[in-house]
């Protein structure tokens, strides 16, 4: 591809936009800093859309491909590209940032500006994530992206905020620092090279292939997170704002899964064959267990979180079983988590802006007040428990679907998720939204604004419209797929 | 050479203001003559006692800047406190001769030579602050685990010279070469002299004067003692290790192994329990000098010297880097330091970002290049120490020093958490001259520039080490 550098536009324009919001200063000029945040964030999501339109869905090498030589004294080039995989996260991405810009619009008053420029910043280096193809940039914008998320935590979240900081920040950083000595180690054995596709095609011998698998287990497992390392999430969900909540569920969770398609698999198949097992059962559990784990929750963002976990543990399971169906399947529950989650976290922070509480025992009867948030509540609540029709549906029922193909019982542990998800999801908006009015706090209640309305309105458009006809997203990532799949089974032994 | 300059602006006994400018028009000229006396070559002067190559141009001219920008930072906290005297700057600029000397240092003596030059304005700087107890019992100490150290460097001198019958550093290489004198002398020599260095380095187990100076000396001095003498131990270190004795690259490998991984568990560890921020500092320096060494153990594998160059340029771009990191924070405490009022607990830290939101993010920005978070210098100078610690075969160590700087990203983030999360508990407006302002803001820049773009900086540190190896 020649012409505009748009991969390079998706990462710097947010970060441009985040720097210009961070000079607006003072909150004397906060709207300004609204205004710029939202100019950037539309201009963000502007430059993404035309990855999409112009993505050629034959081919699953990388396009949009740019490449420059970055630190020639260790062969360390900028060179970012996208295929089938990772187009689609960036542009889930820009999106959510657009819509977390919208959601903190009035919610946030103090430092607007910070807040705003840790969004835009945090999403153009999540761009540079999913689009690097060097091993060190995939690593710097991997480690940059947890101060955003670190310093938002930290100013505008919840009483137990800087416990929760501290903490997400210390396990992702404990995993992605063995990453790196992989990535090193790597390189040394590439004969000097960070680039990801070379990776990709070097033999490496199964204790080494065991190794790399382990180190970049280590980080990606703690990101997504995988069940025995998630025990950050629920908190960083707890104490952030309802902004950070909406991109790290929506965003922040996938990195982990993507960096499995991007490092591990391909770069160590063997050793992911080998550990497969290992990672089937470490995704049920956290299909299972977490699933019964959410139900017992009181706090409705610490239930959201859980459902994350086990949302995330159907990818990885879809991830492992190395088959198609499986594979495309957690990718749609990816991306459709990306959604629904974004959206839950969404309404949460929506009853959480009028009550200042979380806690599932202090509302009841909401519909009778709230009705229009109540529909919509609704239809995210059912997208959650992945009912037909809604874009949860589709991703867990081709991950099911593919697990029955690969081994009969797998696939019957992973449909449980069907019921236990329905049970949690639903049995709280029951208790939340349903029943009679239960305390004066709730008569209160005012129906969502306008601005409240369209982003979930947006929202709601998106899960609908990707349950009903998923095709455009299936037919993207459908060539990646296949030939991941293929490099896969190739031993490299 | 550019002593000249530098003696007439000692001799000048004015008043402050006139001093000050002039150490400061010195330290430019010393620098202009450093560059325009550079070649590229190797010249030997002073019947061969004092070596000018790349390496030493580069080092000097790196310690010029530093000092100089030091010099501003210093400034106003050494007028607030009235100790801003005549002798602060004469000191100064003796010290810088010093490591100047130690630098291009060609000659076991000279080295010597100019790290007493060093030290004994160092010991002095620390105790200008006459009434105050702590700075007097800081400087005291320093003084005598310092020349404690002193000896054994002579010491371990006067055995390479038993051994080896000379004391230039190349001579003394060809003698090893050629297998000359008693191996166990060269050793127990080896030894004292590495003692002496890991002190002046302070690294475990020698760096018990650092936290106690750190703390003790005044905030202004402290910033002194914890840049330029790291650029002009590290020289020193190159000089005598690897210019000198570079035959036993296998036995002092080792010893540095041990002294590195042992400054960077407790560096590190001990860090984490310090409330008082220079003390903090202090023990993060430890833990930063210790990843230093790391790469200077990487030099040599199983006599293979392919992989020198590249390790040795990764130590010096580590240190480079933690000089420009160690002045900005420190600039931070100088900062907010001012009559009457110490910046030292991390408590006086609380709240920044409401008080200065510019300051605040400087200070978040050295704290996370500090612990190694990219896009700052100070992951690129951990990522190419560490590429030379794995190329070299070492994976357990960077293993180790990976795990234990996830310890140390806790108390740098410690410091970003009272500066953001919490509530200041004092709200003076911050008192600094303009200079200060923007010297401090643009250091902060360069981290973060420096980290986007660090090639140049790379690709000098190997170029000017291509002719001394």
């Amino acid at each position: 591809m020649t012409g505009i550098p748009f991969l390079s536009l998706a990462i710097w324009v947010p970060i441009v936009g985040g720097l210009l919001a961070l000079a607006t200063g003072s909150d004397r000029n906060a709207s300004a800093a609204r205004f710029v945040a939202l100019f950037f964030a539309l201009a963000g999501l502007a430059v993404s859309i035309p990855l999409y339109t112009g993505f050629d869905v034959t081919t699953s090498a990388m396009q949009f491909v740019e490449s420059y030589a970055w630190i020639p004294r260790f062969n360390i080039y900028y060179s970012l590209g996208v295929d089938g995989i990772s187009v689609l996260f960036v542009l889930l991405n820009s999106f959510i940032t657009l819509i977390v810009v919208i959601a903190g619009w009035e919610v946030i008053q103090v430092k607007v500006g910070q807040y705003m420029a840790g969004f835009l910043i945090m999403s153009g280096l999540i761009n540079g994530i999913f689009s690097a193809l060097d091993g060190v940039l995939f690593y710097v914008f991997f480690e940059a992206s947890l101060i955003p998320l670190f310093i938002i935590i930290g100013v505008w979240g919840g009483p137990n905020r800087v416990y929760a900081a501290i903490k997400f920040f210390l396990y992702t950083l404990a995993g992605s620092l063995l990453m790196l000595i992989a990535l090193l180690y790597l390189f040394m054995e590439s004969g000097g090279s960070f680039n990801i596709l070379d990776w990709h095609q070097l033999k490496l011998g199964m204790d080494v292939q065991s190794l790399i698998f382990w180190a970049f287990l280590a980080s990606f497992a703690v990101k997504i997170p995988m069940f025995p390392v998630h025990t950050w999430l629920p908190d960083a969900h707890v104490e952030a704002p309802t902004g950070g909540s909406i991109v790290l569920a929506a965003i922040g969770l996938k990195l982990g899964a993507y960096g499995f398609l991007r490092f591990s698999l391909p770069i160590a198949p063997d050793a992911s064959q080998a550990f497969a097992p290992l990672i089937i059962t470490l995704s049920l559990i956290a299909v299972i267990y977490i699933g019964f784990v959410a139900l017992v929750q009181t706090d409705m963002k610490k239930l959201v979180a859980y459902s994350s976990i086990s949302h995330m543990g159907f990818v990885t399971l879809g991830f492992f079983i190395f088959n198609p169906l499986g594979m495309e399947g957690a990718l749609v529950q990816m991306i459709s988590h990306g959604f629904v989650s974004g959206a839950m976290f969404a309404c949460i922070g929506v009853l959480y802006d009028r009550m200042h509480s979380r806690q599932i025992a202090d509302y009841g009867g909401v519909v009778n007040v709230m009705p229009k948030f109540a529909a919509l509540f609704m239809l995210f609540c059912m997208a959650n428990s992945g009912l037909p029709a809604t874009s949860g549906f589709v991703g867990e029922f081709m991950v099911a679907l593919g697990a029955v193909q690969f081994n009969f019982w797998v696939g019957f542990a992973a449909a449980t998720t069907l019921i236990v998800g329905a049970a949690y999801t639903l049995w709280m908006y029951k208790r939340v939204v349903f029943g009679a009015i239960t305390n004066h706090h709730v008569s209160e209640l005012t129906d969502i604004n306008n601005r409240e309305f369209v982003f979930l309105a947006i929202l709601a458009v998106c899960v609908l419209v990707m349950g009903i006809y998923p095709f455009p997203v299936t037919e993207v990532m459908h060539a990646s797929v296949n030939d991941l799949l293929k490099h896969v089974a190739a031993s490299k032994l | 050479m550019s002593f000249a300059i530098l003696l007439i602006g000692t001799f000048v006994r004015d008043s402050r203001n006139i001093v000050y400018f002039l150490t400061q028009f010195t330290l430019v000229g010393a620098a202009a003559v450093t560059i325009m006396t550079m070649d590229g070559q190797v010249n030997f002067t002073f019947s061969n006692m004092y070596v000018d190559d790349l390496m030493g141009d580069f080092l000097k001219l790196m310690l010029y800047f530093s000092v100089a920008i030091v010099l501003v930072y210093s400034r106003g906290y050494m007028q607030d406190r009235k100790i801003e005297s005549t002798e602060y700057y004469m000191l100064a600029i003796y010290a810088t001769l010093g490591m100047m000397v130690m630098i291009s240092a060609n000659h076991f003596l000279t080295i010597y030579l100019g790290l007493e030059l060093l030290s004994l304005s160092l010991y002095a700087m620390v105790a200008l602050q006459r009434d105050s107890a702590r700075a007097t019992e800081a400087a005291m100490k320093y003084f005598v685990l310092g020349a404690l150290a002193s000896g054994l460097l002579l010491y371990g001198i006067s055995m390479i010279y038993g051994a080896t019958g000379t004391l230039e550093i190349s001579g003394v290489a060809q003698a090893i070469y050629h297998q000359a004198g008693n191996r166990t002398i060269l050793m127990f020599g080896l030894v004292f002299v590495v003692a002496g260095l890991a002190f002046k380095l302070g690294v475990v187990p020698f760096h018990m004067w650092i936290p106690d100076v750190y703390h003790g000396a005044p905030a202004a001095i402290t910033l002194f003692i914890a840049s330029a003498p790291k650029l002009a131990a590290f020289a020193m270190a190159m000089r005598l290790l690897v210019n000198g004795l570079f035959e036993l690259a296998d036995q002092w490998q080792s010893m540095l192994m041990f002294l590195a991984v042992l400054s960077i568990i407790l560096g590190n560890l001990a860090a984490i329990a310090q409330s008082n921020i220079k003390r903090m500092l202090g023990y993060s320096g430890i833990s930063h000098m210790g990843f230093m060494l790391l790469g200077l153990m990487s030099g040599v594998v199983g006599g293979d010297r392919h992989f020198a160059l590249n390790a040795y340029s990764s130590s010096m771009f580590y240190v480079v880097s933690y000089v420009l990191m160690s002045m900005a924070s420190f600039g931070v405490v100088l900062l907010l330091s001012r009559a009457g009022f110490e910046a030292e607990t991390l408590d006086d830290f609380k709240g920044l970002n409401k008080r200065s939101s510019w300051f605040a993010g400087v200070m978040a920005m050295v704290m996370f290049s500090m612990a190694g978070i990219p896009f700052f210098i100070g992951f690129f100078a951990k990522f190419s120490v560490l590429q030379a610690v794995v190329a070299a075969g070492y994976i357990w160590i960077a293993v180790l020093a990976v795990v234990m700087s996830l310890i140390g990203a806790f108390y740098y983030l410690r410091v970003v958490k009272v500066m953001f999360f919490d509530e200041p508990v004092d709200s003076t407006p911050l008192t600094a001259s303009a200079d200060m302002r923007v010297l401090l803001s643009m250091n902060g820049v360069a981290i973060a520039a420096l980290g986007l773009m660090p090639q140049t900086l790379m690709s000098l540190c190997a170029y000017s080490l291509l002719g001394s190896l």
